[in-house]
């Protein structure tokens, strides 16, 4: 790890402020920074430490909704009792994500900044080759080894997929991202690779995300996380769901539903062809699994990510009978 | 130029001055500057918990946290889990009771990871220990022992 000047930032303005400068980088958990930093991805100049910052840690939940301060960390927001009850995939995503240790590190925000996982992205050493590294010296991974690559979102640019959980459950239920001066949709906030796969989101040099907050909804009260992977435990998703369902007052009629996916595509995917399919539907196994199938609308293999197109759709059907017979809409 | 920055850390109790580079972690920090070398370095890069420590209370990576981060933080490391008496904590005697280690290099971040699952309540059964100790890897796969360690000091907790 190449040597930085650290700056421990006591306001949110300082912080910006010094983020305004080129190789600076804002550090909150660390787990990805010093990690890519490690591996020689990232070399910033300065470390700006924004955990000292107070106020950006808060978890508050009413019934408009949920706002988690930047800095609340994945942990104390997986356990929070009433984002349990209120945000059940939101919480299981985080539950499900990394470890107990980095859980107790990553914060919200930073958790929305982690980069790839693609293994040819993070070893400039062996593979020069990265458009999102170093835009325009080309793409490894495409001809590579591909399991975990994206097969939806991607380009001829870069394949690279979104390793995120929580953002997955957050795009599900319209979350916002809270830059200070301005509020983004979290579907917005992501941005696929195109020509330019170094840029992965719309927040620009000097912003910091300051919180998130997220609408109540019935369908996020019923909702679930279902991620599948290669372990069991401390495993990036081969495929996810975040999956949330409200019924008309019948008990059976589909009035809302929520579908998104993570491990399949370069940015937290929102499954909208999944939820027009099922909307106003009374919801049998048959339709549910053909409705899944429309999540892969567009998907492209590279050869060993191919899997992905095949298990995805059984992870949204999976998932989205579990909040049926939850609910009791049907044996 | 190297640029060091002083820090004052409190470290089991006791506050420990140092002059480094701001580059360093908590890990190296132990290991290379305060002589604290019961914590260990296994890939450094945060995916295999050998270096956990717990910051206020919290078991977190020490490698992937630098050790300027820490100042006013309370740190706490293998070495200042027992008692003043030599006493061992019960957590580092049920792991001695239950054999729960092999080649032992994994062991400090176990114990570490293993105080604070209980603490955090997270040791009620087999499949809750090993869901909330999988970012703690043991190559020689003692893991059978290490459930069976955490299980016991977990029931007299």
């Amino acid at each position: 790890m190449r040597d930085f000047s650290y700056l421990r930032a006591t306001s949110a303005d300082e912080a910006r402020q010094a983020a305004l400068q080129a190789g600076a980088a804002l550090l909150a958990g660390g787990t990805t920074l010093l990690d890519l930093a490690k591996c020689g991805v990232v070399e910033p100049e300065t470390v700006i430490d924004i955990t000292h910052l107070s106020g950006l840690g808060g978890i508050t939940v009413d019934e408009s909704g949920a706002t988690i301060g930047a800095l609340a960390r994945m942990g104390d927001v997986a356990d929070h009792r009433d984002i349990r009850a209120a945000f059940p995939a939101v919480a299981e995503s985080l539950s499900l994500a990394a470890s107990a240790q980095l859980r107790n590190m990553a914060t919200i925000g930073g958790n929305l900044l982690q980069r790839t996982r693609c293994p040819y992205f993070r070893d400039p050493g062996a593979f020069p080759a990265c458009n999102k590294r170093n835009p325009g010296s080309g793409c490894s991974a495409i001809g590579g080894v591909t399991r975990n690559h994206a097969v939806l979102g991607t380009s001829d640019a870069c394949i690279a997929s979104n390793p995120g959980d929580l953002a997955v459950a957050l795009v599900a239920f319209d979350a916002v991202v809270d830059l200070g001066t301005r509020k983004v949709a979290v579907d917005d906030f992501f941005l696929t690779p195109g020509d330019t796969p170094d840029r992965e989101t719309v927040l620009q040099r000097g912003e910091m995300i300051v919180g998130i907050g997220i609408p109540a909804s019935a369908a996020a009260r019923h909702s679930t996380y279902l991620k599948v992977r290669d372990r069991q435990s401390y495993e990036f998703a081969a495929a996810s769901a975040a999956v949330g369902i409200e019924f008309e007052s019948d008990g059976r009629t589909v009035r809302d539903i929520r579908v998104a996916l993570g491990g399949v595509a370069t940015k937290p995917w929102r499954a909208r062809a999944v939820e027009q399919a099922l909307t106003g539907k009374i919801l049998d196994a048959e339709s549910v699994e053909k409705a899944s199938r429309l999540a892969m609308e567009g998907a492209v293999s590279h050869g060993g990510n191919r899997y992905k197109i095949e298990l995805a759709p059984r992870v949204v059907t999976r998932a989205i009978l579990k909040m049926a017979q939850n609910i009791g809409v049907f044996a | 130029m190297t640029r060091t920055i002083h820090l004052s850390l409190d470290i089991n109790g006791r506050r420990h001055e140092l002059d480094v580079e701001p580059r360093v972690t908590l890990l190296d920090a132990l290991r290379e500057h305060l002589s604290l070398t019961g914590t260990k370095k296994g890939c450094d890069q945060g995916q295999c918990g050998a270096c956990t420590c717990h910051v206020d209370g919290k078991r977190v990576l020490s490698c992937l946290t630098l050790a300027a981060q820490v100042e006013g933080r309370q740190v706490t490391t293998i070495e200042g889990l027992a008692a003043e008496s030599g006493d061992l904590h019960p957590v580092q005697a049920a792991f001695i009771e239950n054999d729960a280690f092999q080649c032992g290099y994994c062991t400090p971040g176990q114990i570490m990871s293993a105080v604070a699952c209980i603490r955090e309540g997270h040791a009620g059964s087999d499949e809750e220990i090993r869901e909330y100790m999988s970012g703690n890897l043991c190559r020689c796969g003692a893991y059978n022992s290490i459930v069976a360690a955490v299980r016991e000091a977990a029931e007299i907790a």
